[in-house]
C-alpha cells in the first residue's frame, strides 16, 4: 500500500457512516479512488469491495482513473446550448485531443459537461477549475487554454 | 403467536401479527404480484408491483414493505391498481426483451420453433434460459398486458462469461436487487453491489472484475434468486423444463443439506437447494453446482475388473463375487481388514460392519471421515455426556445470543453454518472467533483471538479460570447435573495468566474478556471444527469444550450447546452404524461382554471381542504386519501420490479389493475391482451432524453396471454362506438397523418421506430429539474433566523456525474424488501458495510471489509466497492438500486421529529458475 493512503486510511476512525467521508478524504488527496484504495478501505470498513465501488460508483464526484491537473467543464444547460455551447465543447475538444469525460495524456486537463452553472445569463459558459469564463467564442478557447498549460 | 384480522379483497383473513400486507395476502390464498419480494430477504418495495390500496391509506403503498395491522381493509386488484401495474410493468420491460411474454403465440410454441430471438441470442420462448419458471411471464399474464406502449432498448452488453458455473446476462436484468439482498444478508459474502445509477445503474462487482475476484464463493443463492434469468447455471442453460424433481441428500459435507435432483429424460439436469432441509433454500458450490459433473464422468467404473497375471480383464458379478468369496475364506479374523469412505448410506456402512464382524469375524473395519477428523468428538462427547452427536440442532444458531467458533474455517468447510451464523449476527448475536488464521467471518466478529496453533487446552482453561472466579459460572446446573467439578476446579489452578500469555500469546484481558462474554450473553452455542480435533491432544481440546458448555449450564437448552462440524458426508452414520473399530453399532464398546451379548444375539452368531485395528493403524506401514487381505470401500488415501512406503505395502498384500466408482492410483494395485453407484442411483439413508437420519434417493438408472455397496456385500456374504445378508432393498436393512439400535428405533422410509427424523427416536410415534439432554445426560450426570496442557508433538525450533498449520479449501473436500471430478471446481481449487506474514518475510528476504521451498522433517515442497496478514508472524498456512507430504503423522492416542494442523517447517527462497516450474 502506498504510504500516503496508509497515511490516509490509518487516522480514521472506522465506524458506520463514515465511508463517503473517507472516499472523499481519499479522492482529495489521490486525487482519484484507486482500485488499492478500494480494497483497503473495504478490508477496514470490514465491508466487501463490490459494496464500496457501489456506493462510490454512485456518486458523480468520486472517479476511479487518474485525474488530471485541471477540470474543464462546458455548459451544456438550456441557454448556453442556444447560444453555441455544442460548438465550444467541440473546440474544446479539438484542442485538448479528449473527448468529454475523458483526461489529456498527460494529465493536464480532465473534460467534462454540466447541464447547467446557473448563470445563464452570461451563456455560453466554461469553466476551468473553479474560473467562470462567460460569453464564450471559439476563437477565445484556445487562448483560455494557454493558460493553464 | 399474536394474531391480527384484517380483511383482503373482501374476505376477512387473520394473519400473524408483525406480517406484511403482501404475507397476509399470501397466507390467504390472494395473489399479488411481485418481483422484488423473497420470503427470506427483508422488504426492498423495488419493483412497485404489489401495490394495493389501503382504506384510509393515502396512495398506492407497496404491500410488501406495509405491516398488516388489525381491521386493515385492502383492495389488491382494483381497476386502478391494475392499470398503474400495468405502466410500472411497462417501464420494467422496457429494458427487458419482452416477446417471449407477450407473444401470441406462446401457447403453441414448442422446442425449436421458430420464434422471436430473446436479446443477441438464439432462442425462442421454449429454450429460455431460465427453463420456462419465469416469474416475469407470470406476472404479465396477471396483469394482462397484451401490447407494450413503450418501445424495448436493449443495453447491449455484452454476456460475462469469466467466471465458473454462472453466465451473467445482464441485458435480462431488471434491477429487483434480489441478488444483491441474497448475497448480503443470506450469505454475508456482497460479492456483488448495485454499481452507478439512473440510466446506468447495473448490478456488478468492483471494477467490473469476474466473480472469483470479488470473493464470490458460488454458492448459486443469487442464481437461485434471480427471477429474469440474467443470472443462469451455464451448465443448466437452456435444458429447458425438467420432467421431475427428485429430493435427496448431498454427498458432500455432514450437515446434510436437501437438494431437489432436476431429472429430465432420466438425466440429472441440475441440483437445486431445497426450502424444507436445514440448507432453507441455500447450498454451497459443491450441492450446488458439482453434483451432476462426478455422476456422469466419463473415467466411471462400469464393471468388475479382475487382475490375472497382470492383466486387468473385466468380469461378470458372477465370476467377480465367486473369486471374491472363496479368496476371502482364508483370511479370516485379524488377517483381514475393511475400510469404508465417502458416499455410502447407512445401509452401507451397516451392511460392512456387520460383514466384517459376523463373516469375517474382524473388529478390523473402519471408516476414514471420522478418523481423520472427528473421532476425537466420538471419544470426548461420549465421556462427558454419555453420548457423541451435535446436542442441539443447526437452525437452533440463527437465534443464539453468543457463538464461540474455534478452530473452524466455517466459510470453507461448513457454508451452511456459515449462514446461519451471519442469521444470528445480524440478530445482534456476539460472535467470539478463536483461529490462528484470519478467516472471512472476522468481518462479523465481536472478537477474534489469534493464538498459537494447539494451545487451545490452555486458553479454554485460562476462560474458564475467569468464569469460576468472577462466579459467572451456572452453579445451580453443576450442582444438579454434573459431577467432578471439584477435581476440574483444582486443575484450573495450573492456568495461571502468565502462563496462558505464555503458551497462547494472547493478552489476559482479551482471554477475560471473550470469557465474560461468552458466560453473560446467554444461550451461547460453541461450534468447532477440524482445528480442534486434528492435534495430538484432539479428545483433550474437546473435552475442554464440553467443560466450558457444562460450565455455563449451556446444554439442554434452545440455541445452546456443542456443534462439532462434521466434514465429511455420512460420518455420523458410519459411527452411529458401528463402522468404527471400537464400536459395535450403538456406540458398544467391542471389548465389553454387554455388548457382544447383545450384537451375537441379533445376528445370530459368535463375536470376536479383540478390538480392532483403526484407519490410522491399518495404513501405518510399520505397525500392521498381520494384514493379508484389505477391501477399500472409496478411496481412502489422502495423499497424492502415493508414498512409496504406502504403494510397497499395497502391493505386497495377498488380496486387496477395491469398491469405488472411480479408477485411482490404488484401483490399478487391486487383484479385484468392484463398480459402485453413487448417491443418485441408489436408495438409502444418511445421518446428519446434527443426528437427522435422511433420504437418499435414487434418481436415475444404474451408470454402466455398477451395484450400491449394499448389495454388493450382501452378494459375497451370500456366496461365503453367511445367514442374514439376504435384502432385497434397503428399507429392508433399516428395519434390521431399528432392532440393533434402540435410537433409530422409530425410524422407517415410510417416515422418512416427510422428512428426516433425528435421532434419539425410540418408536414410531416419537418426533425425533432436537435438543440432547434437556433433564439428564446419557450417563445421567455430566462428567467434567481435569485437564493438563500438552504442547504440541513438533514445535519451531532452530532448523525449523516456522509453525505450518494446514486449511480446508471450500472447492474441495479431503480425498478429493468427487471434487477433482469437476472442472471448475479444480479451477478454483487451493493454489500452490504458503501465506507468510510480511515481518517474516523481511527476514528471509522473500517477496510476494516469489518461488519458495517449504521444507518439513519429513519432505519438502516448492510453492509460491503470498505476503499477507491473515497469518501472524512466525505462523504460515497451506492448504492441506498441497502441504500433505510436510505434515505431521503422529497420532492422538485415544481417538487416532492425525496432528494435521501443526508442524515445523523453513522456508528458503529457492534458486530455481522460476518458468522452470508450472505452479
Amino acid at each position: 500500500m502506498s504510504g500516503k493512503l496508509a497515511e490516509i486510511l490509518n487516522i480514521h476512525k472506522w465506524e458506520k457512516g463514515t465511508l463517503i467521508f473517507i472516499l472523499q478524504k481519499v479522492q482529495r488527496e489521490l486525487g482519484y479512488i484507486s482500485e488499492e484504495a478500494i480494497s483497503e478501505i473495504a478490508k477496514r470498513a470490514r465491508i466487501s469491495i463490490s459494496e464500496v465501488f457501489g456506493v462510490a460508483s454512485f456518486y458523480s464526484q468520486f472517479h476511479f482513473t487518474p485525474r488530471g491537473k485541471h477540470t474543464v467543464k462546458v455548459c451544456l444547460g438550456t441557454s448556453c446550448h442556444v447560444q453555441g455551447g455544442p460548438r465550444i465543447l467541440e473546440a474544446v475538444e479539438r484542442e485538448l485531443g479528449i473527448k468529454a469525460g475523458e483526461t489529456t495524456k498527460d494529465y493536464k486537463f480532465n473534460l467534462e459537461t454540466v447541464a447547467c452553472f446557473g448563470c445563464c445569463a452570461l451563456s455560453p459558459v466554461i469553466v476551468v477549475d473553479k474560473t467562470v469564463y462567460s460569453r464564450m467564442t471559439t476563437k477565445r478557447v484556445k487562448e483560455i487554454l494557454r493558460l493553464y498549460q | 403467536m399474536e394474531k391480527i384480522t384484517l380483511t383482503i379483497d373482501g374476505e376477512e383473513t387473520v394473519a400473524k401479527k408483525g406480517a406484511t400486507v403482501l404475507e397476509a395476502a399470501k397466507e390467504a390464498g390472494v395473489y399479488i404480484p411481485t418481483l422484488c419480494n423473497q420470503s427470506s430477504l427483508s422488504p426492498f418495495g423495488a419493483c412497485r408491483l404489489c401495490i394495493v390500496q389501503i382504506e384510509k391509506m393515502r396512495g398506492f403503498p407497496s404491500s410488501c414493505t406495509t405491516p398488516a395491522t388489525n381491521g386493515m381493509v385492502v383492495h389488491t386488484n382494483t381497476t386502478r391498481i391494475q392499470e398503474l401495474r400495468r405502466g410500472l410493468l411497462e417501464m420494467i420491460l422496457s429494458e427487458h426483451p419482452y416477446f417471449c411474454a407477450i407473444c401470441e403465440r406462446r401457447e403453441r410454441c414448442e422446442a425449436f420453433s421458430p420464434g422471436i430471438q430473446k436479446t443477441s441470442m438464439v432462442v425462442g420462448c421454449h429454450t429460455c434460459p431460465k427453463k420456462g419458471i419465469c416469474e416475469l411471464q407470470k406476472v404479465v399474464e396477471y396483469i394482462g398486458l397484451n401490447n407494450m406502449s413503450l418501445t424495448y432498448h436493449p443495453r447491449e452488453l455484452p454476456i460475462l462469461r469469466d467466471s465458473p458455473f454462472i453466465d451473467r446476462d445482464y441485458n435480462l436484468c431488471i434491477l429487483c436487487g434480489r441478488c444483491v439482498r441474497v448475497c448480503h444478508e443470506s450469505i454475508g459474502v456482497s460479492a456483488i453491489a448495485f454499481t452507478y445509477r439512473g440510466s446506468k445503474a447495473l448490478v456488478g462487482t468492483a471494477f467490473g472484475h469476474s466473480l472469483q475476484d470479488s470473493g464470490c464463493q458460488f454458492c448459486g443463492a443469487c442464481v437461485d434468486a434471480c427471477p429474469s434469468g440474467s443470472l443462469i447455471e451455464r451448465a443448466a442453460k437452456w435444458k429447458g423444463e425438467y420432467d421431475q424433481l427428485i429430493p435427496t441428500t448431498c454427498p458432500y459435507c455432514g450437515i446434510g443439506c436437501q437438494l431437489n435432483l432436476e431429472i429430465k429424460n432420466n438425466k440429472i439436469d441440475a441440483s437445486a437447494p431445497s426450502e424444507d432441509g436445514v440448507n432453507q433454500g441455500l447450498a454451497c458450490v459443491k450441492g450446488r453446482f458439482a453434483i451432476k459433473e462426478p455422476i456422469y464422468h466419463p473415467s466411471r467404473l462400469k464393471s468388475p475388473l479382475i487382475k490375472r497375471n497382470e492383466k486387468v480383464e473385466t468380469a461378470t458379478w458372477e465370476e467377480t463375487t465367486n473369486l471374491i468369496a472363496d479368496k476371502l475364506t482364508n483370511y479370516k479374523s485379524d488377517q483381514f481388514a475393511l475400510i469404508c469412505s465417502d458416499t455410502c448410506t447407512n445401509e452401507d456402512y451397516y451392511i460392512a460392519q456387520k460383514f466384517a464382524r459376523v463373516v469375517m469375524k474382524s473388529n478390523n473395519i473402519d471408516h476414514k471421515s471420522s478418523r481423520l477428523s472427528h473421532s476425537p468428538s466420538l471419544f470426548s462427547l461420549i465421556q462427558s455426556f454419555g453420548s457423541p452427536g451435535m446436542t442441539n440442532s443447526i437452525s437452533e444458531i440463527g437465534n443464539a445470543a453468543c457463538i464461540l467458533l474455534i478452530g473452524s474455517n466455517t466459510s470453507s468447510d461448513n457454508p451452511i453454518i456459515r449462514a446461519n451464523i451471519i442469521k444470528a449476527v445480524n440478530k445482534g448475536a456476539k460472535l467470539i472467533i478463536i483461529n490462528p488464521r484470519r478467516i472471512n467471518l472476522c468481518h462479523f466478529s465481536s472478537s477474534w483471538l489469534q493464538p498459537l496453533p494447539g494451545s487451545d487446552v490452555a486458553l479454554l482453561m485460562g476462560m474458564m479460570q475467569v468464569i469460576v472466579d468472577e462466579n459467572l459460572a451456572d452453579l445451580s446446573f453443576i450442582e444438579e447435573r454434573c459431577e467432578n467439578f471439584g477435581e476440574f476446579k483444582e486443575a484450573l489452578r495450573n492456568f495461571t495468566p502468565d502462563f496462558i500469555e505464555k503458551v497462547s500469546g494472547i493478552d489476559w484481558k482479551q482471554v477475560v474478556e471473550i470469557a465474560r462474554t461468552y458466560a453473560r450473553q446467554k444461550p451461547g452455542v460453541i461450534i468447532y471444527g477440524t482445528g480442534i480435533t486434528q492435534h495430538f491432544h484432539g479428545t483433550n481440546n474437546v473435552l475442554a469444550l464440553c467443560n466450558l458448555a457444562m460450565l455455563t449450564g449451556n446444554l439442554g437448552n434452545p440455541s445452546s450447546g456443542i456443534y462439532p462440524l462434521e466434514g465429511e458426508n455420512n460420518a455420523h452414520g458410519a459411527c452411529d452404524m458401528g463402522a468404527v473399530a471400537e464400536f459395535y453399532p450403538d456406540y458398544q464398546p467391542v471389548n465389553t461382554e454387554a455388548g457382544k451379548a447383545k450384537y451375537e444375539k441379533i445376528w445370530e452368531c459368535t463375536l470376536n471381542s479383540e478390538p480392532g485395528m483403526t484407519f490410522s493403524d491399518i495404513f501405518n506401514t510399520e505397525a500392521n504386519p498381520q494384514i493379508k487381505a484389505l477391501y477399500l470401500i472409496g478411496n481412502p488415501i489422502f495423499n497424492h501420490p502415493l508414498p512409496d512406503k504406502l504403494r510397497n505395502w499395497l502391493q505386497e498384500l495377498e488380496l486387496l479389493i477395491v469398491q469405488d466408482c472411480f479408477p485411482s492410483e490404488i484401483s490399478q494395485l487391486a487383484h479385484v475391482v468392484l463398480p459402485t453407484s453413487s448417491f443418485a442411483e441408489k436408495d438409502g439413508t444418511f445421518t446428519s451432524a446434527e443426528r437427522k437420519v435422511q433420504r437418499v434417493r435414487k434418481a436415475i438408472r444404474t451408470i454402466g453396471d455398477s451395484k450400491p455397496d449394499w448389495q454388493i456385500i450382501c452378494q459375497i456374504a451370500e456366496k461365503m454362506g453367511a445367514k442374514g445378508f439376504h435384502f432385497d432393498n434397503p428399507s429392508q436393512i433399516m428395519e434390521e438397523i431399528t432392532t440393533a439400535i434402540p435410537n433409530y428405533s422409530g425410524i422407517s422410509y415410510e417416515r422418512l418421506e416427510n422428512g428426516g427424523l433425528q435421532w434419539p427416536c425410540p418408536n414410531s410415534n416419537h418426533q425425533g430429539t432436537s435438543i440432547l439432554y434437556p433433564d439428564n445426560f446419557a450417563n445421567g450426570k455430566g462428567k467434567f474433566t481435569a485437564l493438563k496442557y500438552q504442547p504440541s508433538t513438533e514445535l519451531p525450533d532452530n532448523n525449523y523456525p516456522l509453525i505450518l498449520i494446514t486449511e480446508y479449501s471450500l472447492y474441495h473436500l479431503y480425498t478429493e474424488v468427487l471434487t477433482s471430478k469437476v472442472r471448475d471446481l479444480e479451477m478454483l481449487g487451493p493454489k500452490k501458495i504458503v501465506e507468510i506474514n510480511p515481518n517474516d518475510v523481511t527476514k528471509l528476504g522473500i517477496n510476494d510471489g516469489d518461488l519458495v521451498k517449504v521444507s518439513s522433517r519429513r519432505g519438502e515442497l516448492n510453492v509460491r509466497a503470498k505476503v499477507t496478514e491473515v497469518v501472524a508472524p512466525g505462523i504460515v498456512s497451506m492448504n492441506l492438500h498441497i502441504a500433505e507430504s510436510l505434515i505431521n503423522p503422529i497420532i492422538d492416542p485415544i481417538s487416532k486421529t492425525p496432528e494435521f494442523k501443526v508442524c515445523a517447517v523453513k522456508i528458503e527462497k529457492t534458486s530455481l529458475e522460476n518458468k522452470c516450474i508450472n505452479l
